[in-house]
């Protein structure tokens, strides 16, 4: 079976910084990937590479298949079907809760208001904002947010699911309420790619989780694998600062 | 005539512009439609060259095109409307442009008899809606750019990672957030337009600066007329304020950045 995503030696140069150097990773289907490491190694670019809101240097992204760098290939479509949650939230301030989640399917999915609304109300009541749908994105806490912004990407009905950093814009005691609607979502079977630097959550949800330095992916494994035996010195370094 | 003498105060002669009054009507009829058009007109240009001015592409050769046919070409634009005054443009636009275009000898437009009744009867409007929305659009398109520059880069890049194309996110996300923040400055050039309009009738547009002149001609009184004047073009930028600042009122809400 082929790859959800398959990443292919990429490499990404900001100017004269290389972010990524000759990444090649992959995403199978139904699998939850965990990318963990330092900041200002990559790991953001990377996932934003996976959707094309980054463009690469060189080398390839394929998701189902279909190459998101390539011009021939319609970025929009793929985008339909690969949801992202930022680390800012980003909601759309000048809608509602229930308007910031019905606003994609209802132009990209053919959906009546209706439908859309119907839709927006089952997702929003399984992340557990259902009672603020008719408040604006600044009455919310940043928890309840970051729900909405994930259920504004389910809405679509995406086969991949990217978080950017999820929790770490949110006061202590609201990340849990967003791992646990991600935990539900991992479950369910949804195939995601996670940056995160909740090593819990890693160890606990994770299939695999990749470590990346200074833009190179140097450790891949199994929670286990990679968080009791690291391989690599680097990844014990890093890890004994996290843990 | 000095029988009828109306004096206000004991100096303004009412009678003047009592006698003038439909003059003075049609100037402020003109004046509001002219400065109506170009608003809405300005505004849609302003839109377009301020997209344009923020034309950009994923890929190298596409990014090379909007640079050299959209890009440059608008900044060029902007830059001259912006670098050159007003009243220049309108004697440009009345006595060289307009005569470019509509000429009963070879105009590149209009030609023969309907370019002289053309000319005739609407010149100077064409003259000054033409030149109006022209410079309007130059000093929108700034308020758009920077309208747009100002949201967030998060809110783009949420709305395309759902799907949207970039036409969708501008129009559904990223303009109604810009609009807000582009109010108080449309409003300001909307005031602007309405004073500027009054350029106009150095090439003839019967509008109410060309009415205070024809009065004062007529009478050799000038307090009167452009007194009079004076009072509409307040009254009008007050109106048009007033209407800005509910709109403000009325859009500002649901926006927390």
């Amino acid at each position: 079976m082929d790859a959800a995503i398959r990443v292919d030696r990429l490499s990404k140069r900001f100017g004269r910084l290389d972010v990524l150097r000759d990444v090649s990773c992959a995403v199978g289907e139904g699998e939850v990937v965990c990318i963990i490491g330092p900041s200002g190694s990559g790991k953001s670019t990377l996932l934003r590479c996976m959707n094309g809101l980054e463009e690469a240097t060189s080398g390839r992204v394929l998701v189902h298949g279909l190459e998101v760098h390539d011009r021939g290939t319609d970025l929009d479509a793929v985008r339909r079907e690969v949801g992202m949650v930022f680390q800012r939230f980003n909601l759309f301030p000048h809608k509602t809760v229930l308007q910031n989640v019905t606003l994609a399917p209802g132009l990209l999915r053919g959906l009546t208001a209706g439908e859309a609304r119907e839709r927006a109300e089952a997702l929003l009541a399984k992340v557990g904002v259902a009672d603020k749908r008719d408040a604006w994105p600044n009455q919310l806490s940043g928890g309840q947010q970051q729900r909405v912004a994930i259920a504004r990407a389910l809405a679509m009905q995406p086969k991949i699911m990217l978080f950017d950093e999820p929790t770490s814009s949110l006061d202590p005691e609201m990340v849990g309420e967003v791992l646990a609607v991600m935990q539900q979502l991992a479950e369910e079977g949804m195939t995601m790619a996670v940056v995160t630097h909740e090593m819990g959550f890693a160890r606990r949800v994770a299939d695999r989780v990749f470590f990346l330095d200074q833009g190179q992916l140097l450790e891949e494994g199994t929670p286990a694998a990679v968080f009791d035996q690291p391989r690599e010195e680097r990844t014990r370094q890093f890890l004994s600062k996290v843990l | 005539m000095d029988e009828q003498q109306i004096l206000w105060f004991g100096w303004f002669r009412a009678d003047i512009i009592k006698e003038y009054e439909p003059l003075f009507w049609e100037g402020l009829r003109m004046t509001v439609g002219v400065t109506a058009v170009c608003i809405v007109q300005g505004t849609l240009l302003g839109l377009l060259l301020g997209l344009a001015r923020l034309a950009d592409a994923r890929h190298p050769l596409s990014k090379t095109l909007c640079r050299v046919l959209l890009r440059w070409p608008a900044t060029v634009y902007v830059s001259f409307f912006r670098g050159t005054p007003l009243f220049v443009q309108i004697l440009l636009m009345h006595f060289a442009v307009v005569p470019l275009f509509v000429n009963p000898a070879d105009g590149w437009l209009v030609a023969g008899d309907t370019a002289r009744d053309l000319r005739q009867n609407y010149g100077a409007v064409i003259t000054g809606i033409v030149s109006l929305t022209l410079n309007a659009g130059a000093y929108i398109s700034e308020i758009f750019r920077a309208g747009i520059q100002s949201i967030d880069r998060g809110q783009m890049e949420a709305a395309r990672s759902l799907g949207l194309s970039y036409a969708q996110a501008m129009y559904h996300v990223v303009l109604p957030q810009a609009f807000r923040r582009m109010l108080p400055p449309l409003g300001n050039n909307a005031i602007a337009l309405l004073k500027d309009s009054s350029l106009v009738s150095a090439v003839g547009l019967a509008e109410l600066a060309y009415a205070a002149r024809t009065v004062a001609g007529a009478y050799s009184r000038y307090w009167e007329p452009y007194l009079t004047i004076s009072v509409m073009y307040w009254t009008l930028t007050l109106l048009l304020a007033w209407g800005v600042r509910h709109l403000e009122a009325r859009y500002g809400r649901g926006d927390s950045r």
